[in-house]
């Protein structure tokens, strides 16, 4: 799997959101893209999925350009957006659904992706029914149930509250290892992406252009106290002067 | 602004007001009312106008030719139930609805759905059918008359003028609440087009469409009693005319009465299955 974004630009009108992006990614990693806002992160995580068009350059997986949205690349919004008439276990299926699959075949794997984000018991519940974090792990093996080959989260913990959304962070990094999915997510949480990262590309604003990328040399294994050593805190030191330097 | 801010200083403290006294909850605002009192003021509302009615024509300040009493209406609509004219009227009535307002859903829900779902279709039909909507339908009835005769084809065409346009515009309005969110992470997960329509802006809008026609078919049911005082051999709105011109007017109050609680069980029973059907929303 190979992800390249090659001097991406978006004009909107008068306004440029972003300029000149380039972006690499290779299947298995996980990328976070920070930034303050006006710097086009959400815009970038757009082009990918396929929701809207670049005005410059273009975006290729696997050699193959990006032209409209597909189950290749899935995407995870910040609201969860999940069918909210639809419950748990339906709204994991909805992309299967549309696939020529066996009832049997689906219920399996809706039925293992639940287990892996550890909702089994919550098949029937409503989105209403969920609490923020529950909503987030259904979008998340949603879009997981496609087996995608990029999943993309567009600042996925950005509403939960702070316990809820170190837990997720967790969460996200099993789910990532275990699925071996590549993942690139957009935040604005600078220590949320140096936790997740392997890699984390800052963005510059007005317009939106990349200003730097750092490798997070941090141990592959990581926990919530990882967050309190001391080489955490000087690299997360070090993404929050860059993401304010380039505001 | 004054010499006091000028020098970094915010001035005077500001005056407080002395707190508000506490108000009782029925006068607060937004605040439920607990349920013994719900029904009380349930029971009042029907209550207080049956009271004066009974008053102003029991006393015999009125005259009976202009307001009959709660007994004269009772016995007038039970004498209609006994021979069978009541039911017949009733019967009459609701085929036009079922007719007329079925006709207006089968043409307004699937006009709705486009008109929401695609901007073009908006484009295209917002003008006519939004100005349509202002004409009144009750005005149409010379022309009905004139392109249909006087038998069911007019009155079930009123019907359908009166209802198909705002039911339209109602229905786009509930489908153009789909969120954009949800339109676009769908496609995420490989729907189409036609697969989002189908499964995706349909559901979602379902319940607003009942919304609308649930409003709508109240007005079906006052256009059908406007639709026979004009010309008909039966139904209710005939039998408030026939009645009329024999100054029977404890028979009016009765169909009357019979049109306000078939309205109101029916707008119930829609309700019930609005709130069926949109029992995921939060």
């Amino acid at each position: 799997m190979r992800l390249v974004v090659d001097g991406v630009g978006r004009v909107y009108g008068a306004n440029r959101a972003l300029e000149d992006i380039r972006l690499e990614i290779s299947g298995g990693e996980f990328v976070c893209v920070v930034g303050a806002s006006g710097s086009g992160k959400s815009t970038l995580l757009a082009l990918i999925a396929g929701l809207d068009r670049p005005s410059e350059g273009v975006i290729t997986l696997d050699g193959a350009p990006v032209t409209g949205p597909g189950p290749e690349r899935g995407l995870v919004f910040q609201t969860g957006a999940l069918h909210p008439w639809r419950t748990v276990e339906k709204n994991v299926a909805f992309g299967l659904e549309l696939l020529p699959l066996s009832r049997a075949e689906r219920k399996a794997r809706v039925s293992w992706y639940l287990r892996e984000v550890g909702l089994e018991g919550l098949e029937k519940r409503l989105p209403k029914e969920l609490s923020g974090g529950q909503r987030q792990r259904v979008a998340i093996a949603r879009a997981l149930a496609c087996e995608p080959s990029v999943l993309l989260l567009d600042e996925p913990f950005g509403a939960l509250d702070c316990q809820t959304k170190d837990d997720m962070q967790v969460f996200l990094r099993r789910v990532w290892k275990d699925t071996g999915t590549t993942v690139v997510m957009v935040t604005h949480d600078v220590e949320e992406a140096v936790f997740l990262g392997q890699r984390v590309t800052v963005l510059a604003s007005h317009p939106g252009r990349v200003a730097a990328e750092l490798p997070v040399a941090l141990p592959d294994e990581r926990d919530l106290p990882l967050k309190r050593e001391p080489e955490f805190l000087k690299l997360r030191a070090a993404v929050d002067d860059l993401v304010r330097a380039h505001r | 602004m004054t010499a006091v801010l000028e020098e970094g200083r915010k001035g005077a403290p500001l005056p407080r007001r002395r707190p508000a006294r506490p108000v009782p909850a029925l006068l607060r605002l937004g605040t439920p009312v607990p349920p013994r009192t719900r029904w009380v003021l349930r029971g009042v509302s029907l209550a207080v106008p049956l009271a004066l009615w009974w008053l102003v024509s029991a006393t015999g300040a009125v005259q009976p030719e202009f307001l009959p009493t709660p007994a004269a209406t009772w016995s007038a609509g039970v004498e209609m139930a006994a021979s069978g004219q009541l039911w017949d009227d009733l019967w009459a009535s609701t085929g036009r609805i079922l007719w007329g307002f079925g006709i207006a859903v089968a043409i307004s829900v699937p006009l709705g759905l486009l008109m929401g779902a695609y901007q073009g279709a908006h484009a295209a039909l917002e003008p006519l059918v939004g100005m349509l909507r202002y004409l009144p339908a009750s005005a149409f009835i010379p022309l009905l008359v004139i392109w249909l005769g006087i038998g069911e084809s007019s009155k079930i065409a009123l019907l359908v003028i009166g209802v198909v346009f705002f039911n339209t515009l109602m229905t786009a309005d509930a489908v153009k609440t789909v969120p954009a969110e949800l339109r676009q992470v769908s496609a995420t997960l490989g729907a189409r087009q036609g697969e989002i329509l189908r499964k995706v802006v349909v559901p979602y809008a379902v319940p607003g469409a009942l919304d609308a026609i649930r409003v709508n078919f109240a007005v079906a049911w006052n256009l059908v009693v406007v639709a026979e005082l004009i010309a008909a051999e039966s139904g209710l709105g005939y039998r408030i005319a026939r009645s009329g011109r024999f100054l029977q007017s404890d028979k009016i109050f009765a169909v009357l009465i019979v049109i306000g609680l078939i309205g109101l069980a029916i707008d119930v029973l829609l309700r019930v299955l609005r709130d069926r059907v949109g029992r995921w929303q939060p």
